[in-house]
């Protein structure tokens, strides 16, 4: 059987780009990708990105995209799962190579939310607009209401919140993409503006422009290649309601844990083998649920986990040592494919002073909306 | 919102309009087509108990614009009698008062305006209390 493999990776720094349009991002992160590559064609491209047509009223981006990459004559279209467009985007990617249709295909993905859209009003329709968005709630607003939850359920603290964008904060100050370099302190987020009680400015990721991009071949094709190897042990996706309200434990979701175990299930692994791990910390408390739903720590234990250390970058299992979409910046399509980078970054051995030693196994968990979508990989370095 | 759209929806808003399943007895609300627990293609169409309890609440500060003039206001997850479920402002409250169990009325309210020239949108909202 055909086995993918990912070898090229390229991104746009992270930020409030200004002077950039979502086509210019997206080829400057493409054509970084394609040399690192080293391919001299692609032969198909995917393009995820949550919603063009809302943040700066362009559909159609597939064709645009192609065009303003020069490979114009390619297939090439646009997916879209909310937040989880660009791991969305990877999946089909591989999906592609796997099934011979194509041996070299690109997966990017790209948002511009920072051309004057309101672009609270722009994520909310990632939510159920006829049943929940009717009454006025916003994104942070459903997490919000799984934090109420989980901390009514499980005794999960404000401080315990804190902590997981106080060390995502740590590693993002350490990395040169990331729109937010520096360190936060709990009372930062503690005392910072109430975005959706109880959770504040500083639970939330930010509102960013930005894209990535990688390229997926064969792994017979990515030797031949003769650049650094990274096999993809596993791509998956579940889904589930698209109203939180519709899920039987709010303190959970569901979707992830489905993933993930499939993940595991095909790449033939169990989490111990993981040795660093991008989760989607769109806010604090999802990247505490996204904890127990991958069985890493029972549920209800993942806030005091947080505090104790066992995520940090020295701890049992460095999560978000690119600082998270908390620190690095959530540009949503983009984001799926950003957490990827990362991981690629580090089984390469060149993360910087991120750098995790000895990684060979990495896993990126990519979410859409308050859950009803998640995507998840599995990578490995192969010497 | 479409004047056609506002219109179509109208039997959840006004009426709290749900399907009940022929096969399971799943209440859904909306109704749907397809039963989500059994598959089932037959569902009946019931009125929800215009009353429920709050599973999960937050005070909304940063909202969208069409809704920011009103902030902060409680949005909350009630469940029905019959097991439903909807996401709610609770209206005239002090976010204080609103807690995870406590008992809400459903009533019709007016939810948002179009703009200046656009349409009144009315929908079920939460009130603190027994029915």
């Amino acid at each position: 059987m055909r086995e993918a493999a990912i070898v090229g990776i390229g991104m746009t720094d992270f930020g409030e780009l200004w002077g950039s349009s979502l086509r210019q991002m997206f080829t400057e992160a493409a054509t970084a990708a394609i040399e690192d590559a080293g391919v001299d064609h692609i032969e198909s491209m995917y393009v995820g990105s949550m919603s063009p047509g809302l943040f700066v009223h362009q559909e159609h981006i597939g064709a645009l995209l192609a065009d303003y990459l020069g490979v114009a004559g390619i297939p090439a279209g646009r997916v879209e799962s909310a937040c989880a467009s660009g791991g969305l985007a990877l999946r089909q990617a591989v999906l592609e190579v796997l099934s011979g249709v194509s041996e070299v295909v690109l997966a990017g993905g790209v948002e511009k939310m920072t051309d004057g859209v309101d672009a609270t009003d722009a994520l909310a329709t990632a939510a159920d607009q006829e049943y929940e968005a009717f009454g006025g709630i916003t994104f942070p607003g459903l997490y919000a209401l799984m934090a109420r939850a989980h901390m009514e359920k499980h005794g999960t603290t404000r401080e315990q919140m804190a902590d997981v964008a106080v060390k995502n904060h740590a590693n993002g100050a350490l990395n040169p993409r990331a729109q937010f370099r520096r360190p936060i302190e709990r009372a930062d987020v503690l005392t910072s503006t109430l975005v959706a009680d109880p959770l504040r400015l500083l639970d939330c990721s930010p509102i960013t422009d930005g894209a990535a991009a990688a390229v997926v071949t064969t792994v017979e094709r990515a030797r031949e290649l003769g650049g650094p190897l990274i096999r993809v042990r596993a791509s998956t996706m579940a889904t589930d309601s698209l109203a939180l309200h519709d899920r039987p434990d709010l303190t959970s979701i569901p979707s992830v844990g489905r993933a993930v175990k499939r993940a595991f299930q095909d790449a033939d692994l169990t989490l111990d083998d993981i040795d660093v791990l991008e989760v989607h910390d769109c806010f604090t408390i999802a990247e505490l649920v996204v904890m127990e739903e991958i069985g890493l720590v029972e549920p209800g234990s993942s806030g005091q986990e947080v505090t104790a250390g066992l995520t940090a970058r020295d701890g049992k299992l460095p999560i978000n040592t690119s600082g998270g979409l908390k620190s690095k910046g959530h540009p949503v399509g983009a984001s799926g494919i950003a957490q990827v980078f990362e991981i690629v970054e580090q089984l390469r051995g060149s993360a910087g002073e991120r750098q995790i030693e000895g990684a060979r196994i990495g896993m990126a968990q990519n979410m859409g909306g308050s859950g009803a979508s998640c995507v998840v990989h599995i990578l490995e370095a192969i010497s | 919102m479409t004047v056609p759209r506002y219109t179509r929806e109208i039997p959840q808003r006004y009426r709290l309009e749900a399907g009940r399943c022929e096969g399971c007895g799943k209440v859904s609300f909306p109704p749907r087509q397809v039963c989500p627990s059994c598959g089932g293609r037959k569902q009946e169409t019931i009125r929800l108990e215009p009353s429920g309890t709050i599973l999960s609440y937050t005070a909304v500060h940063v909202a969208a614009e069409e809704f920011d003039t009103g902030t902060p206001f409680v949005v909350a997850v009630v469940e029905t009698p019959e097991g439903a479920r909807l996401t709610a402002q609770v209206a005239d409250c002090d976010p204080s008062e609103v807690a995870i169990g406590k008992k809400v009325r459903l009533e019709l309210r007016r939810v948002r305006e179009e703009g200046k020239a656009g349409i009144l949108q009315y929908g079920y909202t939460a009130v603190l209390g027994s029915a």
